[in-house]
């Protein structure tokens, strides 16, 4: 027990203590927000030029006026020319695409009008000329009835949906899009640690079986307990890393209020703010203390060490099989990435259907499990799915960690010709080395 | 008394009899030569004897009880040919690492390694990388790390590869110290001329089994083959007799065989009796290095593939 101990920390500290790792720690959240940031940034921000659109409005729907709400299109209407004509003059009139109304046009049914440009036209441009013509037929239509469109407007309403649940502690507001975006996130660390940590274990192991102190090592203590050894004290690593992160999230609540003091005291009147920047962080505040925080943390933990020590168990007995050779560890590994990223890309359909039966299957299979079930915890999961889920799990990393233990012990001492998967059943099933 | 008594232990691979019944004892104190040919099994009984494979069969006595990897992996000190340590790993943190996976405790890990590290003129190693150190330095670490813990059994194999003249010698001093300190060592190796120098008692393994076992004294005695050399200026002619054949003739040296029923005063006689003047004469006993040769390559000395049934 004290050796494994010993293993455990020196594969612990080693890591630790690298510069590398607090850079990774403290520098990938802020890359990955700063990501999102800028793809935020560039999306609602789009191009700064103004496009000049030429319309050939044949049909007269807008009667010589082109009112649209987004500056950055600007319309002409062209007077005296043909679709034909005009086709091959655009492009040196200055206009980067033009629109072609033809004469005769549908007001009930579907209508396909055509937009040319030399290249392809952004979907945002596509959809800003559709609304104009949408909205621009619609108020024509209303005119036709005699129907004042400022009128209608004023007399049409919209609706926004709360959905509140009933749950043991009161009526709840719930916010879709805040149990949505935990539950994405989860999700998608647990993936990222065990893929990220799941390697490290694997590199490791096969440093150690190329280095040749793994003949030494095995001299001292039993290749079980160097396996587990090292797999503990990589997820440590992982464990620390979440501990720093949640103490600079806490951090970064503690001291925000005190740079700027009065941007909570808006949040906290952001109800009847009318900004909507406040709005939007006050829901998520709000949706964030009504979910069910402690249990989401618990299954969070729960499922990233069963996947993680599931996992690791399996890649270190890969790093075990393989020697110098890098591209036979790339195919050893291809077999095992794949169910975490079936995981993955069941989870993403899994928080927007929680209860398909692809979801529950995805959340009950052990090897995908971890990841899935992150993407329903913020929905209600029956309590005997979450059981078997839970038992499941545990008894796949028994097994793997058994099955792996032997093919790593065989594995870690032989040199040479890479074996066989049929080869590593073989040793995983038998019974004395 | 022995500290290591081998009972017919076996481990059969897939496609090779590694090791097929070989049993040895190896005395307290004594220097022991494992030797054979390259894939002889002698690494896989090293293995065993280490606690690294379990034998198929046969039993291993270690200081007169059953050999218990776990409980006596403490009192083995065990250098693999093929050198390991961790590449990035400060040295100091690395021996004391290893020291303590061998159950020491901090302090006394720390007092034998400064001792040894002073023996071995290495106290500036201590925050360098293994990365950093050439081939010979590594080798000095690796033997140190293997008897830190003051092993009752220290297994070394191939301890001189890569070492220079005035190392190695550093590192045999040190074998006959530990030795003389009451340690075991057995000493793998295809270096003839160092087992002469080193070893009391020799095994021979070959093809997973053991050929040879004996004292290395004793070894040359049983192979010696009543050849003689004969300082003196002899003339051809004055060769012709029945008593000895003429192995190797020069002027004023040969070599001479014996045959079996004659002694070497019958053979002094006969020069005597001519008159020729006897500046030397001494006995040719075999080197390990011609009984090893001459033992292997009876056999086919590659191993041939086979299957096995088991």
């Amino acid at each position: 027990m004290n050796k494994i101990f010993l293993i455990i920390s020196r594969e612990y500290f080693t890591r630790v203590k690298k510069k590398s790792f607090l850079i990774t720690t403290i520098l990938v959240p802020l890359i990955i927000i700063g990501f999102y940031v800028a793809i935020f940034a560039i999306s609602i921000k789009g191009s700064d030029d103004v496009q000049q659109i030429a319309v050939i409005d044949e049909a007269h729907i807008f009667n010589g006026k082109t009112d649209t709400t987004n500056p950055k299109l600007q319309f002409t209407l062209i007077e005296n020319e043909t679709e034909k004509s005009f086709l091959t003059k655009y492009k040196n009139l200055g206009y980067q695409s033009f629109l072609y109304i033809p004469k005769v046009i549908d007001s009930v049914a579907k209508n396909k009008f055509t937009l040319h440009s030399p290249s392809s036209v952004s979907l945002t441009t596509m959809s800003d000329v559709e609304d104009l013509i949408n909205n621009t037929i619609r108020k024509n239509q209303l005119i036709a009835n005699g129907i004042d469109p400022k009128e209608f407007d004023k007399k049409s309403n919209s609706v926004t949906l709360d959905n509140a649940i009933e749950t043991k502690e009161g009526q709840k507001k719930s916010f879709a899009g805040v149990a949505y975006a935990v539950s994405f996130g989860c999700g998608f660390l647990i993936y990222m640690m065990m893929m990220i940590y799941g390697t490290q274990v694997m590199r490791g192991v096969t440093e150690e079986k190329t280095n040749r102190i793994a003949e030494v090592m095995v001299s001292s203590v039993k290749p079980f307990q160097m396996m587990m050894g090292k797999i503990v004290g990589i997820g440590a690593v992982g464990l620390t890393q979440f501990a720093i992160w949640i103490v600079l999230i806490l951090g970064v609540q503690m001291i925000v209020p005190l740079i700027f003091p009065q941007f909570m005291e808006q949040l906290q009147h952001a109800n009847t703010a009318s900004s909507e920047d406040l709005s939007f962080a006050a829901t998520a505040f709000e949706g964030m203390s009504n979910l069910p925080l402690a249990k989401i943390i618990f299954l969070f933990l729960f499922y990233f060490l069963g996947g993680y020590l599931t996992y690791a168990s399996i890649f270190a007995a890969v790093g075990s099989v393989v020697s110098e050779d890098q591209q036979e560890a790339q195919q050893l590994v291809f077999p095992v990435i794949m169910p975490i990223i079936l995981g993955f890309v069941i989870m993403t359909k899994a928080v927007n259907e929680p209860n398909s039966s692809l979801a529950i299957f995805g959340s009950l299979f052990p090897l995908t499990s971890p990841i899935v079930m992150m993407g329903r915890i913020t929905y209600d999961v029956p309590l005997w799915q979450m059981g078997l889920s839970m038992l499941l799990l545990i008894g796949c990393f028994l097994f793997f960690t058994w099955v792996t233990g032997k093919i790593y012990r065989t594995g870690i001492l032989m040199y040479g010709k890479k074996p066989s998967w049929k080869e590593m059943i073989k040793w995983a099933f038998r019974k004395t080395n | 008394m022995n500290i290591l008594e081998l009972d017919s232990l076996k481990k059969y691979f897939a496609t090779q009899k590694a090791v097929d019944d070989i049993s040895f004892n190896i005395k307290q104190g004594s220097i022991f030569g494992l030797l054979g040919p390259n894939g002889a099994g002698k690494t896989t009984l090293l293995r065993m004897i280490t606690g690294i494979f379990y034998p198929d069969s046969g039993s291993i006595q270690f200081n007169g009880q059953p050999f218990h990897p776990e409980k006596n992996n403490i009192d083995i000190g065990y250098m693999p040919e093929e050198r390991g340590l961790y590449k990035k790993m400060k040295i100091g943190e690395q021996a004391l690492y290893l020291a303590r996976l061998k159950g020491m405790s901090k302090n006394d890990a720390m007092d034998s390694i400064k001792k040894w590290f002073i023996k071995f003129e290495m106290e500036s190693w201590w925050n360098k990388k293994v990365e950093d150190l050439s081939k010979g330095m590594s080798q000095k670490l690796q033997f140190v790390t293997t008897v830190l813990h003051n092993p009752k059994l220290i297994i070394l194999d191939e301890p001189f590869s890569g070492l220079d003249p005035v190392n190695a010698n550093l590192i045999k001093d040190e074998i006959f110290n530990l030795a003389k300190n009451g340690a075991t060592i057995i000493f793998s190796t295809h270096r003839m001329e160092q087992v002469e120098e080193i070893c009391d008692h020799i095994v021979l393994v070959n093809k997973g089994k053991k050929i040879l076992d004996g004292s290395v004294s004793q070894v040359k005695q049983d192979f010696k083959e009543n050849i003689y050399k004969l300082g003196a200026n002899v003339l051809a002619e004055q060769l012709m007799t029945y008593i000895f054949e003429v192995v190797k003739y020069e002027p004023n040296q040969l070599l001479l065989k014996l045959q079996h029923d004659t002694t070497t005063n019958d053979l002094l006689k006969y020069f005597i009796n001519q008159n020729i003047s006897i500046n030397s004469f001494n006995e040719v006993l075999p080197s390990l290095n011609d009984i090893f040769i001459k033992l292997v390559e009876d056999t086919k000395a590659t191993r041939q593939f086979q299957n096995i049934e088991s």
